[in-house]
């Protein structure tokens, strides 16, 4: 660190060849970095989907991923004046209506052109 | 007693008095700046929460006589020839109330308890549901480097292009830990620069991504993410935390602090300190770092041509950063057959959630009915990530 009459300026010059070195290097790092957190992530991700399924298993004993939808299906409470259509989960109907209201306005289409199936609170 | 006498030794030691002083007429420019500054934080909404406070910052500082922040302490401080290098005793007991807020900035702890907050209000579960969208966070990082080249281009040392090129980054608190550390000199342009293209990020996004992607590229619905589990939540944080420290450990502070503040959020047992670090923790930091930062642009190192090319590299930085998210968009776009929409490149700046948004809004006037939000919130949390590796590599370069 030099001092100048404006206050102090931190570090010393750089050579233009020496800064693309330097960004250049630093760009990789970012993407290195990255690429083995993913990796890192990924790896975790499948573990512990592994263990889920293994542990799933013995409940359920269809392969099948959508049975326990269809049950949830099975159910799920009908949202009154939808003619039997729309299924709510975890949701109540004042929060559904709400929802499609949103989802109309912001596609810009009158909500009776749009066909709604089920609505479930993610979790 | 000589009346005559006294009323002028008390003119000339008032502050108006100061103003009519050689070289007064900068402190004038800089409560002028402070008003601009105010404006766009009220009126126009830019960042208010931190401008606001930026911008009186600025305004108690170059109110002439108030003795609030010494900036010829911390140069000593900062001197290593001098007997008060590293003298938080000397800062303690000749400072003012914002020199003394200042040690809070100038240790670095205000951007980490940020981080901290900032933690506690993220959802990591897009971008455990879809890791592809790291890269994003990864390429967005461009206009740093970019802006970095273009700062040594106009003179600037290599300290203080790196702090300048982490304005790219488009994360506060990131943008002045570097600068606090490698160029505390610039640290007020920085802080400017960098809430103030936060806040502008829906007016300058908007035609790079129209101008980079085509109608067909932004109609594209994206499917619908993944559940992620709980429990993947709740090690998302450790492992990051730890991969990343061991990576590169000078991200430590950064990164330990954001994935702290995630872990009180996603364990479910910590609710009252994860709300106690989104609300409370958040706004007290929050206000000591606005006033604090501001009071660095005093009026003797803040009127001078680098605080405009700070401003200009800014705003190149941020442009070049979008650039780098879209172009690998349009990349992944290509690789996964038309599944990916590119628009969420541009959301890797980092700016939680502005950038999101921006992707959502531009993907939805293409195709009504595309909701990019959830999506575009990956790369979006990628990109704090991205920025905090990318400063913790300038930090281990140059610090």
């Amino acid at each position: 660190m030099y001092n100048t009459l404006a206050g102090q300026v931190s570090g010393t010059p750089m050579q233009l060849g020496d800064a693309a070195l330097t960004a250049l290097m630093g760009y990789a790092i970012v993407f290195l970095g990255i690429l083995l957190l993913v990796i890192v992530v990924v790896i975790v991700s499948r573990i512990m989907t592994a263990g889920k399924k293994k542990a799933a298993e013995p409940t359920t004993p269809a392969p099948n991923r959508d049975a326990p939808i269809q049950k949830l299906e099975s159910t799920a409470p009908k949202a009154p004046g939808s003619a039997g259509e729309l299924k709510l989960y975890d949701t109540d109907p004042k929060t559904a209506a709400m929802l499609m209201a949103i989802v109309a306005d912001k596609m810009g289409k009158p909500i009776n052109e749009l066909r709604f199936k089920s609505i479930r609170e993610v979790k | 007693m000589d009346v005559l006498k006294t009323l002028e030794g008390l003119w000339q030691d008032s502050g108006f008095g100061l103003f009519f002083a050689e070289g007064g007429w900068k402190f004038i420019v800089m409560i002028l700046v402070a008003c601009v500054l105010l404006y766009l934080g009220i009126k126009k909404k830019f960042e208010p929460l931190l401008l606001v406070g930026i911008a009186f910052g600025c305004l108690l500082a170059n109110l002439p006589g108030a003795g609030l922040y010494h900036p010829d302490l911390w140069d000593d401080f900062l001197n290593q020839g001098s007997e008060f290098y590293h003298s938080y005793g000397r800062i303690l007991t000749e400072g003012g109330l914002l020199d003394i807020l200042y040690i809070g900035v100038k240790a670095g702890v205000y951007p980490c308890l940020i981080f901290i907050g900032v933690g506690a209000m993220t959802d990591f579960g897009p971008l455990i549901a879809n890791p592809k969208t790291f890269f994003l966070g990864a390429a967005a990082q461009f206009g740093v480097f970019f802006a970095f080249m273009g700062a040594i281009l106009l003179g600037f040392t290599g300290n203080q292009a790196a702090s300048i090129g982490i304005i790219g980054g488009a994360d506060g608190p990131t943008a002045i830990l570097t600068a606090t550390t490698l160029a505390p000199e610039l640290l007020g342009a920085i802080a400017i620069a960098a809430y103030s293209y936060m806040a502008l990020i829906p007016m300058i996004q908007p035609p790079i991504m129209k101008l980079l992607t085509t109608e067909k590229e932004r109609s594209v619905k994206m499917e619908q993410l993944r559940e992620v589990s709980k429990t993947e939540k709740i090690v998302f944080p450790i492992v990051v935390a730890g991969f990343v420290i061991l990576l590169l450990p000078s991200t430590a502070p950064l990164i330990g602090s954001l994935m702290f503040g995630n872990l009180l959020k996603e364990t479910g047992v910590t609710e009252r300190l994860s709300d106690t670090a989104q609300n409370a923790l958040m706004n007290i930091v929050t206000l000591f770092l606005g006033i604090s930062v501001g009071a660095t642009t005093v009026a003797s190192r803040f009127l001078n041509p680098q605080t405009l090319y700070i401003i200009l590299l800014g705003l190149i930085a941020f442009c070049f950063s979008t650039v780098g998210g879209l172009l690998v968009g349009k990349l992944m776009y290509k690789l996964s057959g038309g599944k990916i929409n590119p628009l969420i490149g541009s959301a890797g700046v980092s700016a939680v959630p502005m950038a999101a948004r921006v992707s959502q809004m531009v993907g939805q006037k293409a195709n009504p009915s595309n909701f990019l939000l959830m999506h575009a919130m990956g790369p979006n949390v990628a990109g704090v990530i991205g920025s905090a590796i990318a400063a913790g590599f300038m930090l281990k370069v140059f610090g």
